[in-house]
């Protein structure tokens, strides 16, 4: 038996001078500026957008008339607004869709090791980087009915003729198309660093073991490597839709909504009705709008997300 | 089932070679044994056997065709890794199943074999969990059950003990060993544990810096090595070895007794002047620590039988008079072969 005769004393220590040792006070220091910015920055517009969309506020008459769902009566029954809907979604799923496929593949051409590799990932990101109201004059004038340098490429391939030149932004369907590129363009490299992510967490040995166990490089790409990165993927997609659905920028700068509404989303319209035109009750309401549709899709994945968790 | 042959293998990352001329035999239904320490190339030359990696030169021969350029797949070798690989997204079930789902066998015949190699390991009530609701040996008996379904024409095992507690080792080192027997697959086994190795092996391989240094059966290996290298890598502690002259002589410790213990027998005894250091007593052996007169810088260890000898005895700090009979003694030349007599 071994006994312990030093004595033992009560030593009383300064009672604040540990205080910030404790995880409460530390805890509650290091999250409040961001709570506080959430409150201020997000959760008051968004209140103020609630109530501007149930008033008749306008910037010509600033009254805080309550007029109860009126505004969201008459948007969803404006044809414009259920054509802006249908673009939205189009917009949304198509350019994610193609980013997508397109961040599939570059992940999976950077994943190899080749010379100038680490140039080419930098490279890449640049889209992502570029301010998009610089990138859009580029693909404007890429796009433009005299000066189109993919059209001068087509004839020059003798793929189209002169005269059948394509008008892409004049067009109402190519002018979705080019707006969907564009903003599929500016995802891509998004996707490709989720996929990047997502392969590279997939474990060596779990590739190599479906190598030996007979899978092809298309077997083990959609049978073991796709569903382990589903999660990651899914993470991403939430955001890239979060994102799409809810921006502007891509048809404000490129097609201003045009031709004649064609490319107009959501979020255009409810910049056009709500700030460009001042009827800011209308305009809360159309942007209001897309919070359940958002919701929704939201929490539908998060389901699967949670339900395939691995 | 088939005999796997390797003739010069060679394997060079950039300027290192990582296998550097390995020619082995392994005999049709043979478990033989890579032994190494990490990174003498024995993982590398195992994924150069199932195709996961391309030889640099050398021929490869598994069940009489040359397989330098055959693809993993078409192999039909089958490899448990050392942190098994399951695929976290199937059940315990499609585990077992996609071997042989991607050699597009009809869904009866899958789900009878599925069914006979979760019977063999003992796993048919967990067919239908994720490996993450496995405990380790669960999983490590799914990798197997993965690897057996298909019937490979070999095995290969790459450090499959590695990620369990001792415990578990030992009972999973009896069954690996039984179901090889129980299918007669030929075994290529990979391990830098020198029990493993001595334990399941037909032959061992002792491999080091991409070579192999001696093949041979455990007693082979362990009474007779082949050169320095060898007999102080396995047996643990290792082989004692002296310098002396141009060369060295080397003696395990349980052959290195106190005199009294030891009758002379044919051939005699060498006799020795060992100092006590230190001694540990470890409850089945008693090992003891210290210098031999006229050897002051090499630690010698002897290795006990504690019930025979009192710890009053073996006093930390005396000379003692210790001895080892001459059969026992192994004589290596200036370059670490084994040589007859010195």
């Amino acid at each position: 038996m071994v006994d312990i005769v030093e004595p033992i004393v009560a030593r009383r220590s300064p009672r604040y001078r540990f205080w910030l040792d404790r995880s409460g006070v530390l805890g509650a220091v290091f999250v409040a500026p961001a709570i506080l910015y959430v409150l201020l920055l997000v959760g008051g517009p968004f209140l103020l957008a609630v109530y501007y969309s149930i008033s008749a506020y306008t910037i010509y008459d600033p009254s805080w008339q309550f007029v109860g769902l009126a505004n969201f009566r008459q948007i969803v029954q404006n044809p414009a607004f259920l054509e802006a809907l249908e673009n939205t979604f189009l917009f949304t799923f198509a350019s994610q869709l193609l980013g997508l496929i397109l961040g599939k593949f570059g992940a999976l051409l950077l994943l190899r090791p080749f010379p100038g590799r680490k140039l080419v990932r930098a490279l890449i990101i640049l889209p992502w980087a570029v301010p998009i109201a610089l990138a859009s004059v580029a693909w404007q004038w890429m796009f433009d009915s005299l000066y189109s340098v993919i059209n001068w490429t087509l004839i020059a391939l003798g793929i189209i003729d002169r005269a059948q030149a394509p008008n892409w932004l004049g067009n109402p369907h190519l002018a979705m198309l080019c707006v969907i590129v564009v903003n599929a363009w500016r995802f891509f490299p998004f996707a490709i660093v989720i996929f990047l992510a997502g392969i590279t967490s997939v474990p060596q040995d779990v590739i190599d073991a479906a190598t030996v166990d007979g899978a092809g490089f298309w077997r083990r790409n959609y049978q073991i490597i796709m569903p382990m990165i589903l999660p990651i993927v899914a993470i991403g997609l939430i955001f890239g839709i979060v994102f799409t659905f809810t921006d502007l920028s891509v048809v404000y700068l490129l097609t201003n909504g045009g031709p004649v509404g064609a490319t107009s989303v959501l979020g255009f319209q409810g910049f056009q009705v709500g700030i460009v035109s001042g009827d800011v009750s209308h305009g809360a309401a159309i942007s209001l709008f897309m919070l359940p549709v958002l919701f929704i899709v939201v929490v539908a994945m998060l389901r699967f997300i949670r339900r395939r968790d691995i | 089932m088939a005999a796997v042959l390797a003739r010069d293998i060679f394997k060079t990352f950039g300027e290192t070679p990582a296998v550097d001329g390995i020619t082995l035999t392994v005999a049709d239904g043979e478990f033989m044994v890579l032994l190494g320490p990490s990174g003498c190339g024995k993982t590398t030359f195992l994924r150069i056997v199932c195709g996961l990696e391309r030889q640099t030169s050398g021929d490869l021969i598994i069940g009489g065709s040359v397989v330098n350029d055959t693809p993993p797949r078409a192999r039909g070798v089958a490899m448990m890794f050392q942190s098994y690989g399951l695929y976290p997204h199937y059940t315990v079930r499609n585990n077992i199943a996609f071997p042989l789902r991607t050699q597009r066998i009809p869904r009866k015949e899958i789900d009878g074999k599925v069914e006979w190699a979760s019977r063999l390991l003992g796993i048919d009530r967990l067919l239908d969990r994720r490996p993450r609701q496995l405990s380790g040996g669960e999983r490590q008996r799914v990798a197997l059950a993965r690897a057996l379904v298909r019937e490979p024409t070999a095995l290969l095992l790459d450090e499959p003990l590695s990620n369990l507690d001792a415990k578990l080792r030992a009972s999973a080192r009896l069954d690996i060993k039984q179901f090889q027997q129980r299918i007669g697959v030929t075994t290529i086994y990979v391990t830098h544990d020198q029990v493993e190795a001595m334990g399941m092996g037909d032959r061992i391989a002792v491999i080091d810096h991409g070579r192999i240094r001696q093949v041979g059966t455990p007693t082979e290996i362990y009474d007779e090595p082949a050169d320095r290298f060898v007999a102080t890598f396995v047996g643990t502690p290792p082989m004692n070895l002296l310098a002396r002259g141009g060369g060295c002589l080397g003696f395990r410790p349980e052959n290195f007794l106190p005199r009294d213990m030891i009758d002379g027998g044919h051939g005699g005894i060498t006799e020795f002047s060992f100092r006590v250091d230190r001694s540990e007593y470890l409850g089945s052996e008693r090992i003891v620590y210290g210098v031999i007169d006229g050897f002051d810088t090499q630690v010698i260890t002897a290795r006990l039988p504690p019930a025979h000898v009192a710890e009053e005895s073996i006093r930390p700090g005396e000379w003692h008079p210790f001895a080892v009979r001459n059969s026992a003694l192994r004589y290596f030349d200036n370059d670490g072969k084994r040589t007859s007599r010195h």
